[in-house]
């Protein structure tokens, strides 16, 4: 059986305008796309994700909304961490009432399960619907249902109201977007004040001899595998130009410090390969 | 269909809309196109050749070959990547096949006119109409029987030459006659069969290797029809039949099957049931 007939990146798409192109190149690629992200990394972008939600540190009750967050892996980090933080917080209340009645432990347990997220809630926003899809048939999979939605729409014109949010992530997707600086400035619109803005993305390598493996790793193997296993090659062809072609860390940062963003800052992850950059709404 | 430099261009385009980055200078058309052509060399090595080409360097061709390898072991299905395996593994029997059809007049005449085989250039209701046993009658009947359509050849994308690209794209669209001339079936017993068939008269080391591991998919009895019947057929006919290639079937519709067979030297096939 022939794989599935992906529609090629058209003149006629390009007409459209860039948005268009890139909206088609997620489109090929949604179906595979975790695949070819642990292929790629070869695994370690799941450890990328797990520090920054870390780094995030959400207390329950946070609300969070995920930019460009397809297949919902922040998402679904994000849920795990804040019912872990929930548990202890019930399990710590536990311990500090000595000579429980069975009525009281019995209510702490039905505490637990009725409000397992502690009113945490993640809306995962996208332009994609196809990246959408997948990340709604792996919640289902994995079993992810309180606390999240689905809602499409462009991280330059996100559909929301203004100071809503606690935190702002965008993890690898702000590549994709082509006004960087508009991105910004709604993410600055929709975070409450006091809210978080962070971004986990693909940066610069500053050492040479890491960075000449990263060049060779990236131009000569990356595309092999988008075509092996997703039968793709220009996608991902277009994925590692446009890592090389996106802004350098103190740049990114200075361009998060004109959106209006306080107390910037970014940590490198494996020598800049990747970069989380932070800043508040304050 | 769009060329690769172009989309590319179109793509970096719009990422670069960074404002730091806005002033590059966009105003002459001309510089960027060589900026594009130098970005392009500086990729793969060179500009594509040929609409669909993809120009890899070698290391990339290795990992393709492998990893493709790989791939259609695991799953016989994923055609694509049998056709990967065929160009990045073809660069010595390719131009031994091309000059074999450079010498032949008819070979060199399909060279010159590049005829190919799809829905939109065959006349299928002629074709159908032709008497039974005539090529034409018999290729569309086995497309019927066998369910598929001749529009499913991937394109060559990682051959490095124009003229081998479609000498490859030959190939692949010759297949399904293959099939026909050999009155094989496109189930796995049929695929290994013609396989062999085409390991022998072409050399290509895509068809070696699906010859050697096609059969570790098949039962035992399928096996032993195999190495007692079909395989020995299959083999003497390839050595005994001039290049397959070199046959204008465009042009040979009304031909019936078994005159076609004995004009190249296809022995008939053996009467067992595939």
């Amino acid at each position: 059986m022939a794989p599935t007939c992906k529609r090629r990146v058209s003149g006629k798409a390009l007409a459209n305008g860039s948005v268009g192109v890139i909206y088609q190149v997620f489109e090929n690629v949604a179906e595979k796309y975790d695949v070819m992200n642990d292929s790629m990394s070869l695994g370690i972008h799941r450890v990328w994700k797990d520090i920054l939600v870390h780094k995030m540190n959400p207390s329950p009750g946070t609300l969070l909304v995920d930019v460009a967050g397809g297949t919902g892996d922040i998402a679904f980090r994000f849920l795990n961490y804040v019912r872990s933080v929930r548990e202890r917080q019930l399990q710590q209340k536990l311990r500090h009432h000595q000579n429980l009645s069975w009525q009281e432990i019995s209510k702490s347990y039905q505490e637990e399960k009725s409000n397992p997220l502690g009113d945490s809630q993640v809306v995962v926003c996208d332009i994609n619907k196809e990246m959408l899809k997948a990340g709604k048939k792996r919640a289902q999979h994995l079993g992810y249902s309180e606390g999240l939605s689905w809602v499409l729409g462009n991280a330059e014109e996100l559909p929301f109201d203004d100071d809503k949010f606690d935190v702002y992530t965008i993890a690898f997707g702000i590549r994709n977007v082509t006004r960087i600086d508009l991105a910004l400035q709604e993410a600055y619109r929709v975070l409450k004040p006091g809210g978080r803005f962070l971004c986990l993305e693909f940066s610069h390598v500053s050492n040479p001899l890491l960075s000449r493996l990263y060049d060779l790793y990236s131009f000569q193997v990356i595309p092999v595998l988008g075509e092996v296993i997703a039968g793709d090659w220009k996608s991902y062809q277009y994925l590692v130009e446009s890592i090389r072609r996106f802004p350098p860390q103190e740049e990114l940062k200075a361009m998060i410090e004109d959106a209006g963003f306080l107390k910037v800052d970014y940590q490198n992850l494996n020598s800049g390969i990747v970069a989380i950059h932070s800043g508040f709404k304050l | 269909m769009l060329r690769g430099a172009a989309v590319r261009a179109a793509l970096l385009r719009a990422v670069r809309g960074a404002p730091g980055r806005a002033g590059l200078g966009r105003a002459v058309p001309r510089a960027e196109e060589e900026e594009e052509e130098e970005e392009e060399r500086q990729r793969g090595g060179r500009v594509p050749l040929y609409p669909g080409h993809i120009p890899t360097t070698p290391l990339q061709k290795a990992l393709l070959a492998a990893g493709s390898a790989c791939a259609a072991l695991w799953d016989p299905y994923r055609h694509d990547m049998v056709a990967v395996l065929g160009e990045t593994t073809g660069c010595l029997a390719l131009p031994k096949l091309r000059d074999r059809m450079r010498n032949d007049p008819e070979g060199y005449r399909i060279l010159q006119e590049r005829p190919r085989i799809r829905l939109s250039t065959l006349d299928m209701a002629r074709l159908g109409g032709l008497p039974d046993g005539t090529l034409g009658r018999e290729y569309i009947r086995f497309l019927e029987d066998n369910k598929v359509s001749p529009d499913t050849r991937m394109p060559a994308k990682f051959v490095d030459d124009e003229e081998l690209a479609y000498v490859i794209q030959r190939y692949r669209e010759v297949h399904d006659l293959m099939h026909t001339l050999l009155g094989m079936p496109t189930n796995m017993l049929g695929e290994v069969v013609v396989k062999w068939f085409e390991a022998v008269q072409t050399g290509l080391p895509m068809c070696v290797l699906g010859a050697a591991f096609g059969p570790v998919r098949l039962n035992a009895r399928k096996l032993q029809v195999l190495a007692t019947e079909l395989l020995p057929w299959a083999v003497r006919s390839g050595r005994n039949a001039s290049c397959v290639l070199n046959v204008y079937y465009e042009q040979r519709w009304e031909q019936s099957v078994e005159s076609l067979r004995e004009e190249i030297g296809i022995f008939p096939p053996p009467a067992v049931c595939v």
